[in-house]
């Protein structure tokens, strides 16, 4: 097992490289003069071209990727700002505990609202509670997530005066994001779930465990639930790997100071290190997480064990 | 071979009297085909142009006039989405288009090929989808430049790992069947056994993910005319509708509820749709 | 059948039917037997006859829907089983009844140890604490011949005759009155089915349980069995006890099973298959519905649906004809 995950960690470097190198070349062909960013409007030419200079902007592409490279991989530096001048690294790092503030609390309102809803909509097949819920998901899923959460504004802080619109400065802050998150995620879970559910409830040893006399509710949640769980653990592993790269949208609706927003305003604004730096720290977040995701699969699943440790002694 | 075409004629006839029977796939059929409809015949339709402005009426709430009512500009708002309706479901048909036909060659090309190619190809995938869809259509768009060709691009480009993942998954689990051996067996060539025995396999759920691969692209969309970088006024867009009117939520929620739940119906219809295709074209999934 | 005193086990008039897709089948018809404490009775048919079908609704464990007790009673030790409140059956599932399953490679939960899977079922139907059901669980594995120290693997890393073994030591590790055995043997090797059969015979005698064999295995019927019913389209069509069937075969269809097994004396004479398809039980002949396979039947045969006839002792069959089988005695 150790080997295996020495074995993905190791298999992140190659990757996180091609990110970097996709990243890279995105920022370096995206129109627009750097130098005319960082100075102010009337830099004259000289000023500019100076500027350039400095910053290595002159130099061949290669020569400034492997630079960047660098930096980053070897020294964790992912340079400074053009706009305020501030590390990327530093910023991202300090934005960070909002954004999984924000991640956990929304996967957790998914999981909360989605496993339940698949379960009993799997369980209740063909009735008006199985139709209902499915298609309350496909309603949740079918709603663009900003909209929804501008219409939980409108209502509970606009109309209502419940709760803030935006903000982090108090507890009740987090409800209207969290909530608007995690009920657009629940909807793909609850379909997941009941898809799992249909599928292992047929099986064999569901019966046995009927014909041991078991509780139907230990049947569902024991012994049904635990085999659907593979796939489910899955898609909320994934979920919150997505969430914690920060959930662009939502963070620049309640205006959260988390990675998200960070990323966003560095886009409109082409501040590339940003935007590089980020998406390098997205990525090892969401490679991170699904490793965590084939961790818990081996609690998950026995079988999966020896799967990964036959793979591992196979390949090296 | 006469037989074994009236037989898949059959299935096929099969397939789309379950779909009959599936009151939400019909409904999300007759909501989407509206939808299209009045799109493409939006300008004999609209009252209005899109650009026309009336600005002894801006912020007109729905009704007296206009059905959905003006925007900041005085513009008729249903006459917008008419028009909206064409750039909207645009970018969630070509986007879907131009990925499935890559990702699909792709996904083709890993799974009849398999070995160092499916490896190199799955690698390159990998390293493709180590960043979160939305993220990685944000920066291609960004660096394209904002209008509709550029998000219609962007859009397409991070959902082909999708198609050809799916494409591969279908060829792998084909490859190893008795039946594609013994097409081997009796020398069918490369481009017969893809053609007659895989292909066929594929595509219902094929067909799924494209029907709803072409829902979250107007999502997708949306989203990126959110971050500005969709389209551009006055050019029309739900996306870009329900984000201009974001500014005046307060006062005139009638500018982003009705693009907002444009969106959402058109969305949805297209799910329930996909939903309705998935359990008519494969019906063991269904019990 | 005559009614005296209610016998141990007793299945009266037992109707189940599926619904497919909007139409009515009716699995099981009008099926009857009894059981005495401490006896084998095999359930002997083909596939799809509605044997397991009848073994579960003993349990009530068929899926609902789409299957649907419609019909009959079955008592149990006194009790009526079916009208019993889901409560109080729960307290005979596992315990007093218990089943094992045709296919052990499925019937397995992939995700719980073997041990846990037994200590399950033990700590259901007796009061002891987790630790002493684990122990009875291991006590039971060494029971089916697993080492006790295996008690912590998984379903994956046994074999299928091993999981047989494991999936024998749950049902019967509350000592059941009655075991339902729903082809236990099939999905085996021929060498391993031997092993468990004779593991199953042993246990059998030491606890004390009744059991009802499913198979469509007339060798294991004539090892295990002093009663046999079989079963022919969800209607028993022939009933006695095992020499009965074996000696004073009455049905044309117990005859055509006999026929087409292989014999070891008589090698040289081909095997004669029973003709025609098992019926399709949406659309059963009006009649018998074993006449349009049956090589005796009259004209009277597709008209006329035949009772069970009380031939002799606790022999019946279903068959309109008087002595049609005569089988030459081996």
């Amino acid at each position: 097992m150790g080997r295996y995950i020495i074995k993905r960690i190791l298999w992140m470097i190659p990757v996180l490289l091609g990110v970097s190198f996709l990243v890279f070349s995105l920022m370096y062909f995206t129109p627009g003069d750097p130098a005319a960013i960082i100075l102010e409007v009337e830099a004259t030419p000289a000023q500019m071209e100076a500027c350039r200079e400095e910053m290595g902007l002159n130099k061949p592409f290669f020569e400034r990727y492997i630079t960047y490279i660098y930096q980053a991989f070897v020294k964790f530096d992912l340079g400074t700002s053009y706009i305020n001048g501030r590390p990327v690294m530093t910023e991202l790092l300090q934005r960070f505990p909002y954004t999984f503030r924000v991640a956990g609390i929304s996967v957790l309102v998914a999981v909360a609202i989605g496993i339940p809803l698949g379960v009993m909509a799997a369980v209740n097949q063909y009735t008006w509670k199985d139709h209902l819920s499915m298609l309350a998901a496909l309603f949740s899923m079918s709603m663009p997530n900003f909209w929804f959460a501008l219409m939980l504004v409108l209502f509970f802080s606009l109309k209502l005066g419940w709760l803030p619109a935006t903000g982090i400065g108090h507890w009740t802050c987090y409800l209207l994001p969290c909530f608007s998150i995690g009920v657009h995620s629940a909807a793909g879970l609850a379909r997941q779930t009941r898809s799992g559910m249909l599928e292992v409830i047929r099986q064999d040893y569901i019966v046995t465990a009927r014909a041991k006399g078991q509780r139907e509710s230990k049947v569902i949640f024991g012994h049904a639930l635990k085999n659907a769980m593979i796939p489910i653990i899955t898609q909320v592993g994934t979920m919150l790997g997505r969430q914690m790269g920060g959930a662009i949208i939502a963070e620049s609706v309640f205006s959260i100071p988390g990675i998200g927003s960070y990323m966003s305003t560095a886009i409109k604004s082409r501040d590339y290190p940003v935007v590089q730096g980020g998406v390098l720290f997205v990525a090892v977040i969401f490679a991170l997480s699904m490793l965590l995701v084939d961790i818990l699969y081996t609690y998950a699943d026995p079988r999966m064990k020896s799967r990964y440790e036959s793979s591992a002694k196979k390949q090296g | 071979m006469e037989r074994d075409r009236r037989k898949k004629k059959s299935q096929f006839i099969m397939a789309m009297n379950r779909l009959k029977r599936n009151r939400m796939a019909v409904a999300g059929l007759v909501i989407i085909t509206v939808m299209v409809l009045a799109s493409v015949c939006a300008p004999v339709i609209a009252p209005y142009g899109y650009e026309q402005q009336d600005l002894y009426h801006i912020f007109a709430p729905p009704g007296n006039g206009h059905i959905f009512g003006t925007d900041n500009l005085g513009r008729d708002i249903f006459s917008r989405l008419l028009y909206g309706g064409r750039q909207s479901l645009k970018i969630g048909v070509v986007s879907v288009a131009m990925a499935s036909a890559v990702g699909i060659l792709v996904g083709c090309g890993a799974g009849y090929y398999g070995g160092r190619v499916d490896n190199l190809i799955m690698r390159f995938l990998d390293v493709f989808q180590a960043v979160p869809a939305l993220l990685m259509s944000i920066a291609i768009a960004t660096t394209l430049g904002p209008g509709i060709n550029n998000a219609m691009l962007a859009i397409g480009i991070t959902t082909i790992p999708g198609y050809a993942r799916m494409t591969r998954a279908s060829f792998m689990s084909v490859r190893g069947m008795e039946y594609v051996e013994a097409a081997a067996a009796i020398n069918a060539t490369d481009l017969r056994i893809i053609l007659k025995h895989i292909l066929p396999n594929a595509i219902s759920p094929m067909i799924v993910q494209i029907t709803m691969g072409v829902a979250s692209s107007i999502l997708a969309a949306a989203s990126l005319s959110f971050m500005g970088l969709g389209a551009q006024p006055p050019l029309p867009e739900w996306g870009a509708m329900l984000s201009a009117g974001r500014t005046y939520i307060r006062d005139y929620p009638h500018l982003c509820m009705i693009p907002g739940a444009t969106i959402m119906l058109a969305v949805l219809s297209l799910n329930m749709l996909g939903d309705g295709l998935g359990d008519a074209l494969d019906p063991r999934l269904k019990n | 059948m005559d009614h005296q005193p209610r016998k141990w086990m007793e299945v009266k008039d037992l109707a189940v039917e599926y619904t497919v897709e909007g139409d009515r089948v009716h699995a099981v018809n009008q099926v009857s037997f009894s059981l005495d404490r401490g006896q084998t009775l095999g359930l002997v048919g083909e596939t799809g006859a509605g044997k397991t079908t009848i073994a579960k609704s003993i349990l009530r464990i068929l899926p609902d829907p789409p299957a649907r007790i419609c019909g009959g009673e079955i008592y149990f030790e006194g009790e009526e089983l079916l009208t019993l409140p889901e409560k109080k059956m729960r307290t005979i599932r596992g315990n007093k009844i218990s089943m094992i399953f045709q296919d052990p490679m499925t019937a397995l939960n992939p995700v719980y140890t073997v041990g846990s899977q037994i200590a399950e079922v033990v700590a259901l139907h007796q009061k002891v604490t987790g630790r002493e059901a684990q122990m009875e669980a291991v006590r039971m594995l060494e029971k089916v011949g697993i080492d006790g120290e295996r008690f912590g693997e998984y379903p994956h890393q046994f074999s299928g005759g091993m999981k047989q073994r494991v999936v024998i030591a749950m049902a019967l590790a509350c000592g059941p009155k009655l075991l339902l055995a729903d082809e236990p043997t099939t999905a085996l090797d021929v060498t391993i089915q031997a092993q468990v059969l004779d593991m199953m015979n042993q246990l059998k005698e030491e606890f004390g349980t009744s059991m009802i064999l499913i198979t469509h295995d007339l060798g294991i019927v004539a090892e295990m069995c002093d009663q046999v019913a079989v079963v022919y389209a969800g209607q028993i069509v022939e009933m006695g006890t095992a020499e009965d069937i074996f000696d004073r075969t009455a049905h044309p269809y117990t005859e055509g099973l006999f026929n087409s097994l292989p014999r070891v004396e008589g090698s040289k004479k081909r095997l004669t298959p029973i003709g025609g398809m098992p019926p399709n039980p949406m659309e059963l002949p009006k009649g018998c519905a074993f006449s349009p396979r049956c090589p005796y039947a009259a004209k009277k045969c597709a008209e006329q649906c035949p009772g069970l006839r009380h031939l002799e002792g606790g022999h019946y069959s279903r068959c309109i004809k008087e002595n049609v089988v005569r089988r030459e005695k081996r």
